[in-house]
């Protein structure tokens, strides 16, 4: 099963690869040569809450790729910078891990600092807001439900017993390289939410449905070796719409851009809800440095 | 009214979280009793009648009432907020960003603790080399607080679900670092560092946020701190700007705890996130507070040009060497032995002196190239696959083919707010530390101080979690949950309301951005990794007249809605105050020790010569000698700098515990 999950994210990584490296070296190379510049047009989603007669519109702003950075969030950046300081756009890390930045780029859900800009193609790009989210200002949506959902699943490990020996000393807990190895693939999850915007169940039934996202990671403490609240983490889903509103569409996973697979999450958690699987045993006792 | 409808609206589409259902009440009060709620009518001149409409001067105004505010929720932040939740406190965290999106996340390499899971290690030998590792200028009580404190915070984190990587024992997996040594430098190297993969401050980040759900908190997430609210030299408050709405909020609250991260912002070459802008120093430095060795900032050599992303050390290791415009692999010439592979900072030393020489590569010669291609493919693909895939997204550049640009890269800010081990901000008067009631600090944004001139390799993550539990543990050892606060004026944040106020409708000729990219340009090139007195000269005069120029800046976007064009404008005050400190420290301090590096003052100064005998030298009065704190003032209404010093705490804790590490010449 793991072994299956990791072929699947070497799969996904190169494809998305293959999507994110529009400009190739020779294009930039033949850039370099050439004075005259390349523009670029960007179309962008702009709506501002003071104006609230107006209605959203799109906006036309043009960048000489010779003179930005290779990254969607490079030009936007530029523009606000040089052009336009009121668009409005989140974004901190600038290097794809800190999750601000995700919006649909050129119809696909992403994140701005790691989307190169299509530059091949000639066409303006297209920016909006994350789909069908309240949208706060410009690109900027809001994320309240989101985060609600995420803290109903009650992200931290939970255990009946500790590993305090009885003098009092508290233990690491032992977990086997291989029971660690299942978090892999779930844990690097960056709370982006493109792949839950990008789900057409969590656009129609987002107040019930929890969606991808924080369901991968409902299912990370779930298979956690080191946590014991299994059944009480999956009578939470047993209802037709927390887990069930899963259609297995995969539009998550195609869109994850840290190449996670949240949609196989899923599908494990319906397994292990249908009774079909079972958590197995730690390979460790957690506990196994109390004595 | 119907603005405030709508402003309702938004909100309570917003959250059920305690903290945002008292909000909705006060704004409810508003409309019917404006005195729960007053608007602050400024008298603002703006010096431009165009933009002064009657609206735009009130600013509606809500109190709340914590026992401690923490701002902040990187990972210092978060570990201080539900250390204080859990012992009783009504705690409120208020934070620019989302709490997994603060740059703690962007952490790779791991977090330094003796548990001795594979080999037998001990804290003492950690205290030693974080010592060292300083130059002599860490407060000794802090560093053996850490170390000695380091494994239970490491195995907290763990128990809470913190995913490390495992040895086949089932324990923490630890990884070599550098400067880590056992039996006090002599036992070889030390496997101390703790790590989940390369991405261990993402899960230390997650699993303290996880953690911090568990407890009632309440959070404050997208508002951005302005100022502190002092009264009688005591700290009792934020005032806070909600970016959702554009209220203003006033924090009144026993505790405050600044935990806001570094300055590297300031830089224009930096591997931090575009919110590392150091606006806890500055709100300091506003109150009339001092900060705390500034000068000292860490710097790697090869950070992306631009991109400020880190390339590894492994590339010159793997046969890598870097080149200047005219293709010659310069390296030879500085250091003939070692070329590319000296030590970091005579790398980036004689980077800066081939860019400063004119021989920089680009349209702008001002950085190097760091080539990989004449290496074989495969040995790229096999050894170096993630550099290969960086170098692709962040320089758009196929490492087989072309060579990276690459710049001496900021990297860490060892100063910040001066504090003791137990977290409280202290001040300086008559040469004898004094706490600031109410106030404490912690992480980056403080300097306690762990690192000294130099930081460890993951050491600052420990930092964090130790000294964010501190700030917790000292909160709770002196005040009682529900405790009575000081009174607050009612003006109290008048001036900071004001100053938001002149930014918005600022109306000179420097948009934020060119101003912040001369800042940083400037800053780049006069402040970095290779100082003289001539260029920080040269600098400080430079950053004398952009400072000036902060009275002539132009802010495009009025709105009070995610205003991000307002808060890159606070940013950038802030930025300047930290750059202003840092220069003219850096041109202040006459020695190198650490990350300063003075091309005039090449050696350490300290009250003995550490590289002769000490016996019948005669100790040097602390006027003399270097080996003391900076203590930075900053007037932020001219930017003019003013510098005392603090003595350095050699002692430790309790020396039947661990003695102190006397200074040596420090040599690895
Ligand atoms: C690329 C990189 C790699 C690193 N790797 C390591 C490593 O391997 N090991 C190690 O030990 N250290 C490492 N470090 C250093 C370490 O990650 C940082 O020093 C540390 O994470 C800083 O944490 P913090 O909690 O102090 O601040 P941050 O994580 O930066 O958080 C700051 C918080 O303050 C808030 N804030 C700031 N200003 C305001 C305001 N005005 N109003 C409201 N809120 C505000 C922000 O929203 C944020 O929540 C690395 C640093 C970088 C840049
Ligand atoms: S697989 Fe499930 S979660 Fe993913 S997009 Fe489809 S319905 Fe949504
Ligand atoms: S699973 Fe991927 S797309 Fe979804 S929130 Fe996490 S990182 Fe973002
Ligand atoms: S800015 Fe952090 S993920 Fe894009």
């Amino acid at each position: 099963m793991t072994k299956e999950m990791q072929l699947l994210k070497i799969c996904r990584g190169s494809f998305s690869q293959v999507r994110l490296l529009h400009m190739s070296p020779a294009v930039n190379a033949e850039a370099k040569k050439d004075s005259s510049p390349r523009l670029k047009t960007f179309s962008i989603y702009r709506w501002n809450p003071d104006q609230p007669d107006q209605k959203p519109y799109m906006q036309e702003y043009n960048v000489d790729l010779k003179q930005c950075g290779p990254m969607v969030l490079d030009a936007l950046i530029k523009i606000k910078n040089e052009i336009d300081p009121t668009l409005t756009f989140r974004r901190s890390c600038r290097e794809g891990i800190c999750g601000s930045c995700a919006m649909n780029i050129g119809g696909v859900n992403t994140l701005a600092c790691i989307s190169k800009i299509d530059a091949g193609s000639g066409k303006a790009t297209k920016i909006y807001p994350l789909p069908h989210m309240y949208v706060v200002k410009d690109l900027v949506p809001d994320m309240n439900n989101f985060y609600q959902q995420y803290r109903s699943i009650e992200p931290w490990l939970q255990r009946k017993d500790t590993a305090t020996t009885k003098s009092g000393e508290v233990q690491q807990y032992l977990q086997s390289i291989d029971d660690r190895a299942k978090l892999d693939g779930l844990y690097e999850c960056i709370l982006c939410a493109c792949c839950s915007t990008s789900c057409p169940s969590y656009w129609w039934n987002g107040d019930k449905y929890l969606g991808p996202a924080v369901l991968m990671q409902a299912y990370r403490w779930i298979i956690d070796s080191r946590d014991d609240a299994t059944a009480k983490r999956l009578d939470k889903m047993r209802d037709p719409f927390s887990a069930f509103r899963c259609h297995t569409i995969m539009n998550c996973t195609r869109t994850c851009p840290k190449s996670l697979n949240p949609g196989r999450a899923i599908a494990e958690i319906k397994k292990l809800l249908g009774g079909v699987a079972s958590k197995p045993a730690p390979q460790m006792n957690p506990v196994g440095l109390k004595q | 009214m119907s603005s405030i409808l709508k402003l309702q609206s938004f909100i309570v589409r917003g959250v059920a979280n305690n903290g945002f259902n008292k909000v909705i009440l006060y704004l409810r009060q508003t409309s019917i009793t404006p005195i729960c709620s007053r608007s602050l009518h400024l008298n603002v001149d703006r010096n431009n009648a165009k933009c002064s409409d009657a609206s735009s001067k009130a600013y509606p105004i809500v109190d709340h009432t914590y026992d401690a505010v923490v701002v902040g929720a990187g990972g210092a932040g978060l570990r201080a907020a539900f250390g204080l939740v859990a012992e009783g406190f009504k705690t409120a965290v208020i934070t620019k960003l989302f709490p997994t999106r603060s740059h703690t996340v962007a952490a790779q390499g791991g977090i330094n603790a003796a548990l001795g899971n594979m080999e037998e290690d001990q804290w003492q030998w950690h205290m030693y080399d974080t010592v060292k590792g300083s130059d002599w200028l860490g407060d000794q009580d802090a560093i053996h607080y850490m170390t000695r404190e380091a494994p239970k915070a490491v195995i907290e984190l763990e128990n809470t679900g913190m995913p490390f990587s495992r040895t086949t024992e089932g324990k923490i997996y630890q990884r070599a670092f550098g400067g880590q040594s056992l039996k006090f430098g002599k036992g070889g190297q030390a496997h101390r560092c703790c790590c989940v993969a390369d991405r261990t401050g993402h899960s230390l980040l997650h699993t303290l946020y996880g953690q911090s759900l568990k407890y009632d908190c309440h959070y404050f997430v997208e508002y951005f701190a302005l100022d502190l609210i002092m009264e009688d030299g005591e700290c009792r408050g934020v005032i806070a700007l909600c970016l959702e709405d554009g209220t203003i909020h006033r924090f009144r609250s026993k505790n405050t705890i600044l935990a806001t991260g570094g300055y590297g912002r300031a830089f224009f070459s930096c591997t931090s996130a575009h919110t590392c802008t150091g606006d806890g120093t500055a709100m300091v430095a506003r109150a009339g507070l001092p900060s705390q060795d500034l000068e000292f900032v860490q710097f790697h050599p090869t950070g992306i040009y631009g991109a400020g992303c880190l390339i590894t050390e492994g590339c010159r290791g793997e046969g890598g060497y870097l080149i200047n415009s005219q293709g010659e692999r310069f390296m030879e010439r500085y250091a003939p032995v070692a070329k590319d592979l000296a030590s970091r900072d005579v790398v980036s030393r004689s980077m800066t002196i081939e860019i400063r020489e004119g021989r920089g590569c680009g349209p702008e010669k001002d950085h190097v190239f760091l080539q990989l291609h004449h290496l074989p493919a495969e040995q790229l693909h096999q050894r170096l696959p993630g550099i290969s895939e960086t170098a692709m997204i962040f320089a758009g550049v196929d490492v087989t083919r072309e060579p990276i640009p690459v710049l001496p890269t900021v990297h860490y800010n060892m100063g910040g707010v001066p504090t003791n081990y137990k977290g409280q901000v202290l001040t300086n008067c008559n040469d004898e530390d004094v706490v600031v009631p109410g106030l404490y600090a912690c992480g980056e944004a403080a300097s306690c101080s762990v690192h000294g001139a130099n930081r460890l390799g993951a050491n600052s993550l420990l930092d964090l979690v130790v000294f964010g539990r501190a700030c917790a543990l000292t909160i709770a050892a002196e005040n009682k949950p529900g405790e009575a606060i000081g009174s607050i004026k009612a003006n109290a944040g008048e001036e900071s309301v004001a100053n938001l106020d002149w930014c918005r409708y600022a109306a000179g000729s420097i948009p934020t951005a060119d101003l912040r990219l001369q800042m940083q340009k400037t800053m780049q090139s006069h402040a970095a990794v290779f100082r003289t007195e001539d260029v920080l000269r040269e600098g400080i005069d430079k950053m004398k007249k952009l400072y000036e120029s902060l009275q002539n800046l132009k802010v495009s976007d009025h709105s009070l809605i995610w205003n991000s064009d307002l808060v890159e404008t606070l940013e950038l005050q802030n930025l300047m105050l930290n750059a202003m400190m840092t220069i003219v420290g850096a041109e202040n301090r006459k020695e190198s020790r650490g990350a300063h590096a003075r091309e005039d003052y090449k050696n350490r100064c300290d009250e003995y010569d550490y590289s002769k005998p000490i016996k019948g030298q005669q100790k040097k009065d602390i006027k003399d000698h270097w080996r003391k704190h900076t203590l930075a003032d900053i007037d932020p209404k001219t930017g003019k700098v003013s510098i005392r010093y603090r003595g350095v705490i050699d002692d430790t804790l309790d020396s039947q515990e661990c003695k102190t590490v006397p200074p040596a010449i420090r040599s690895y």
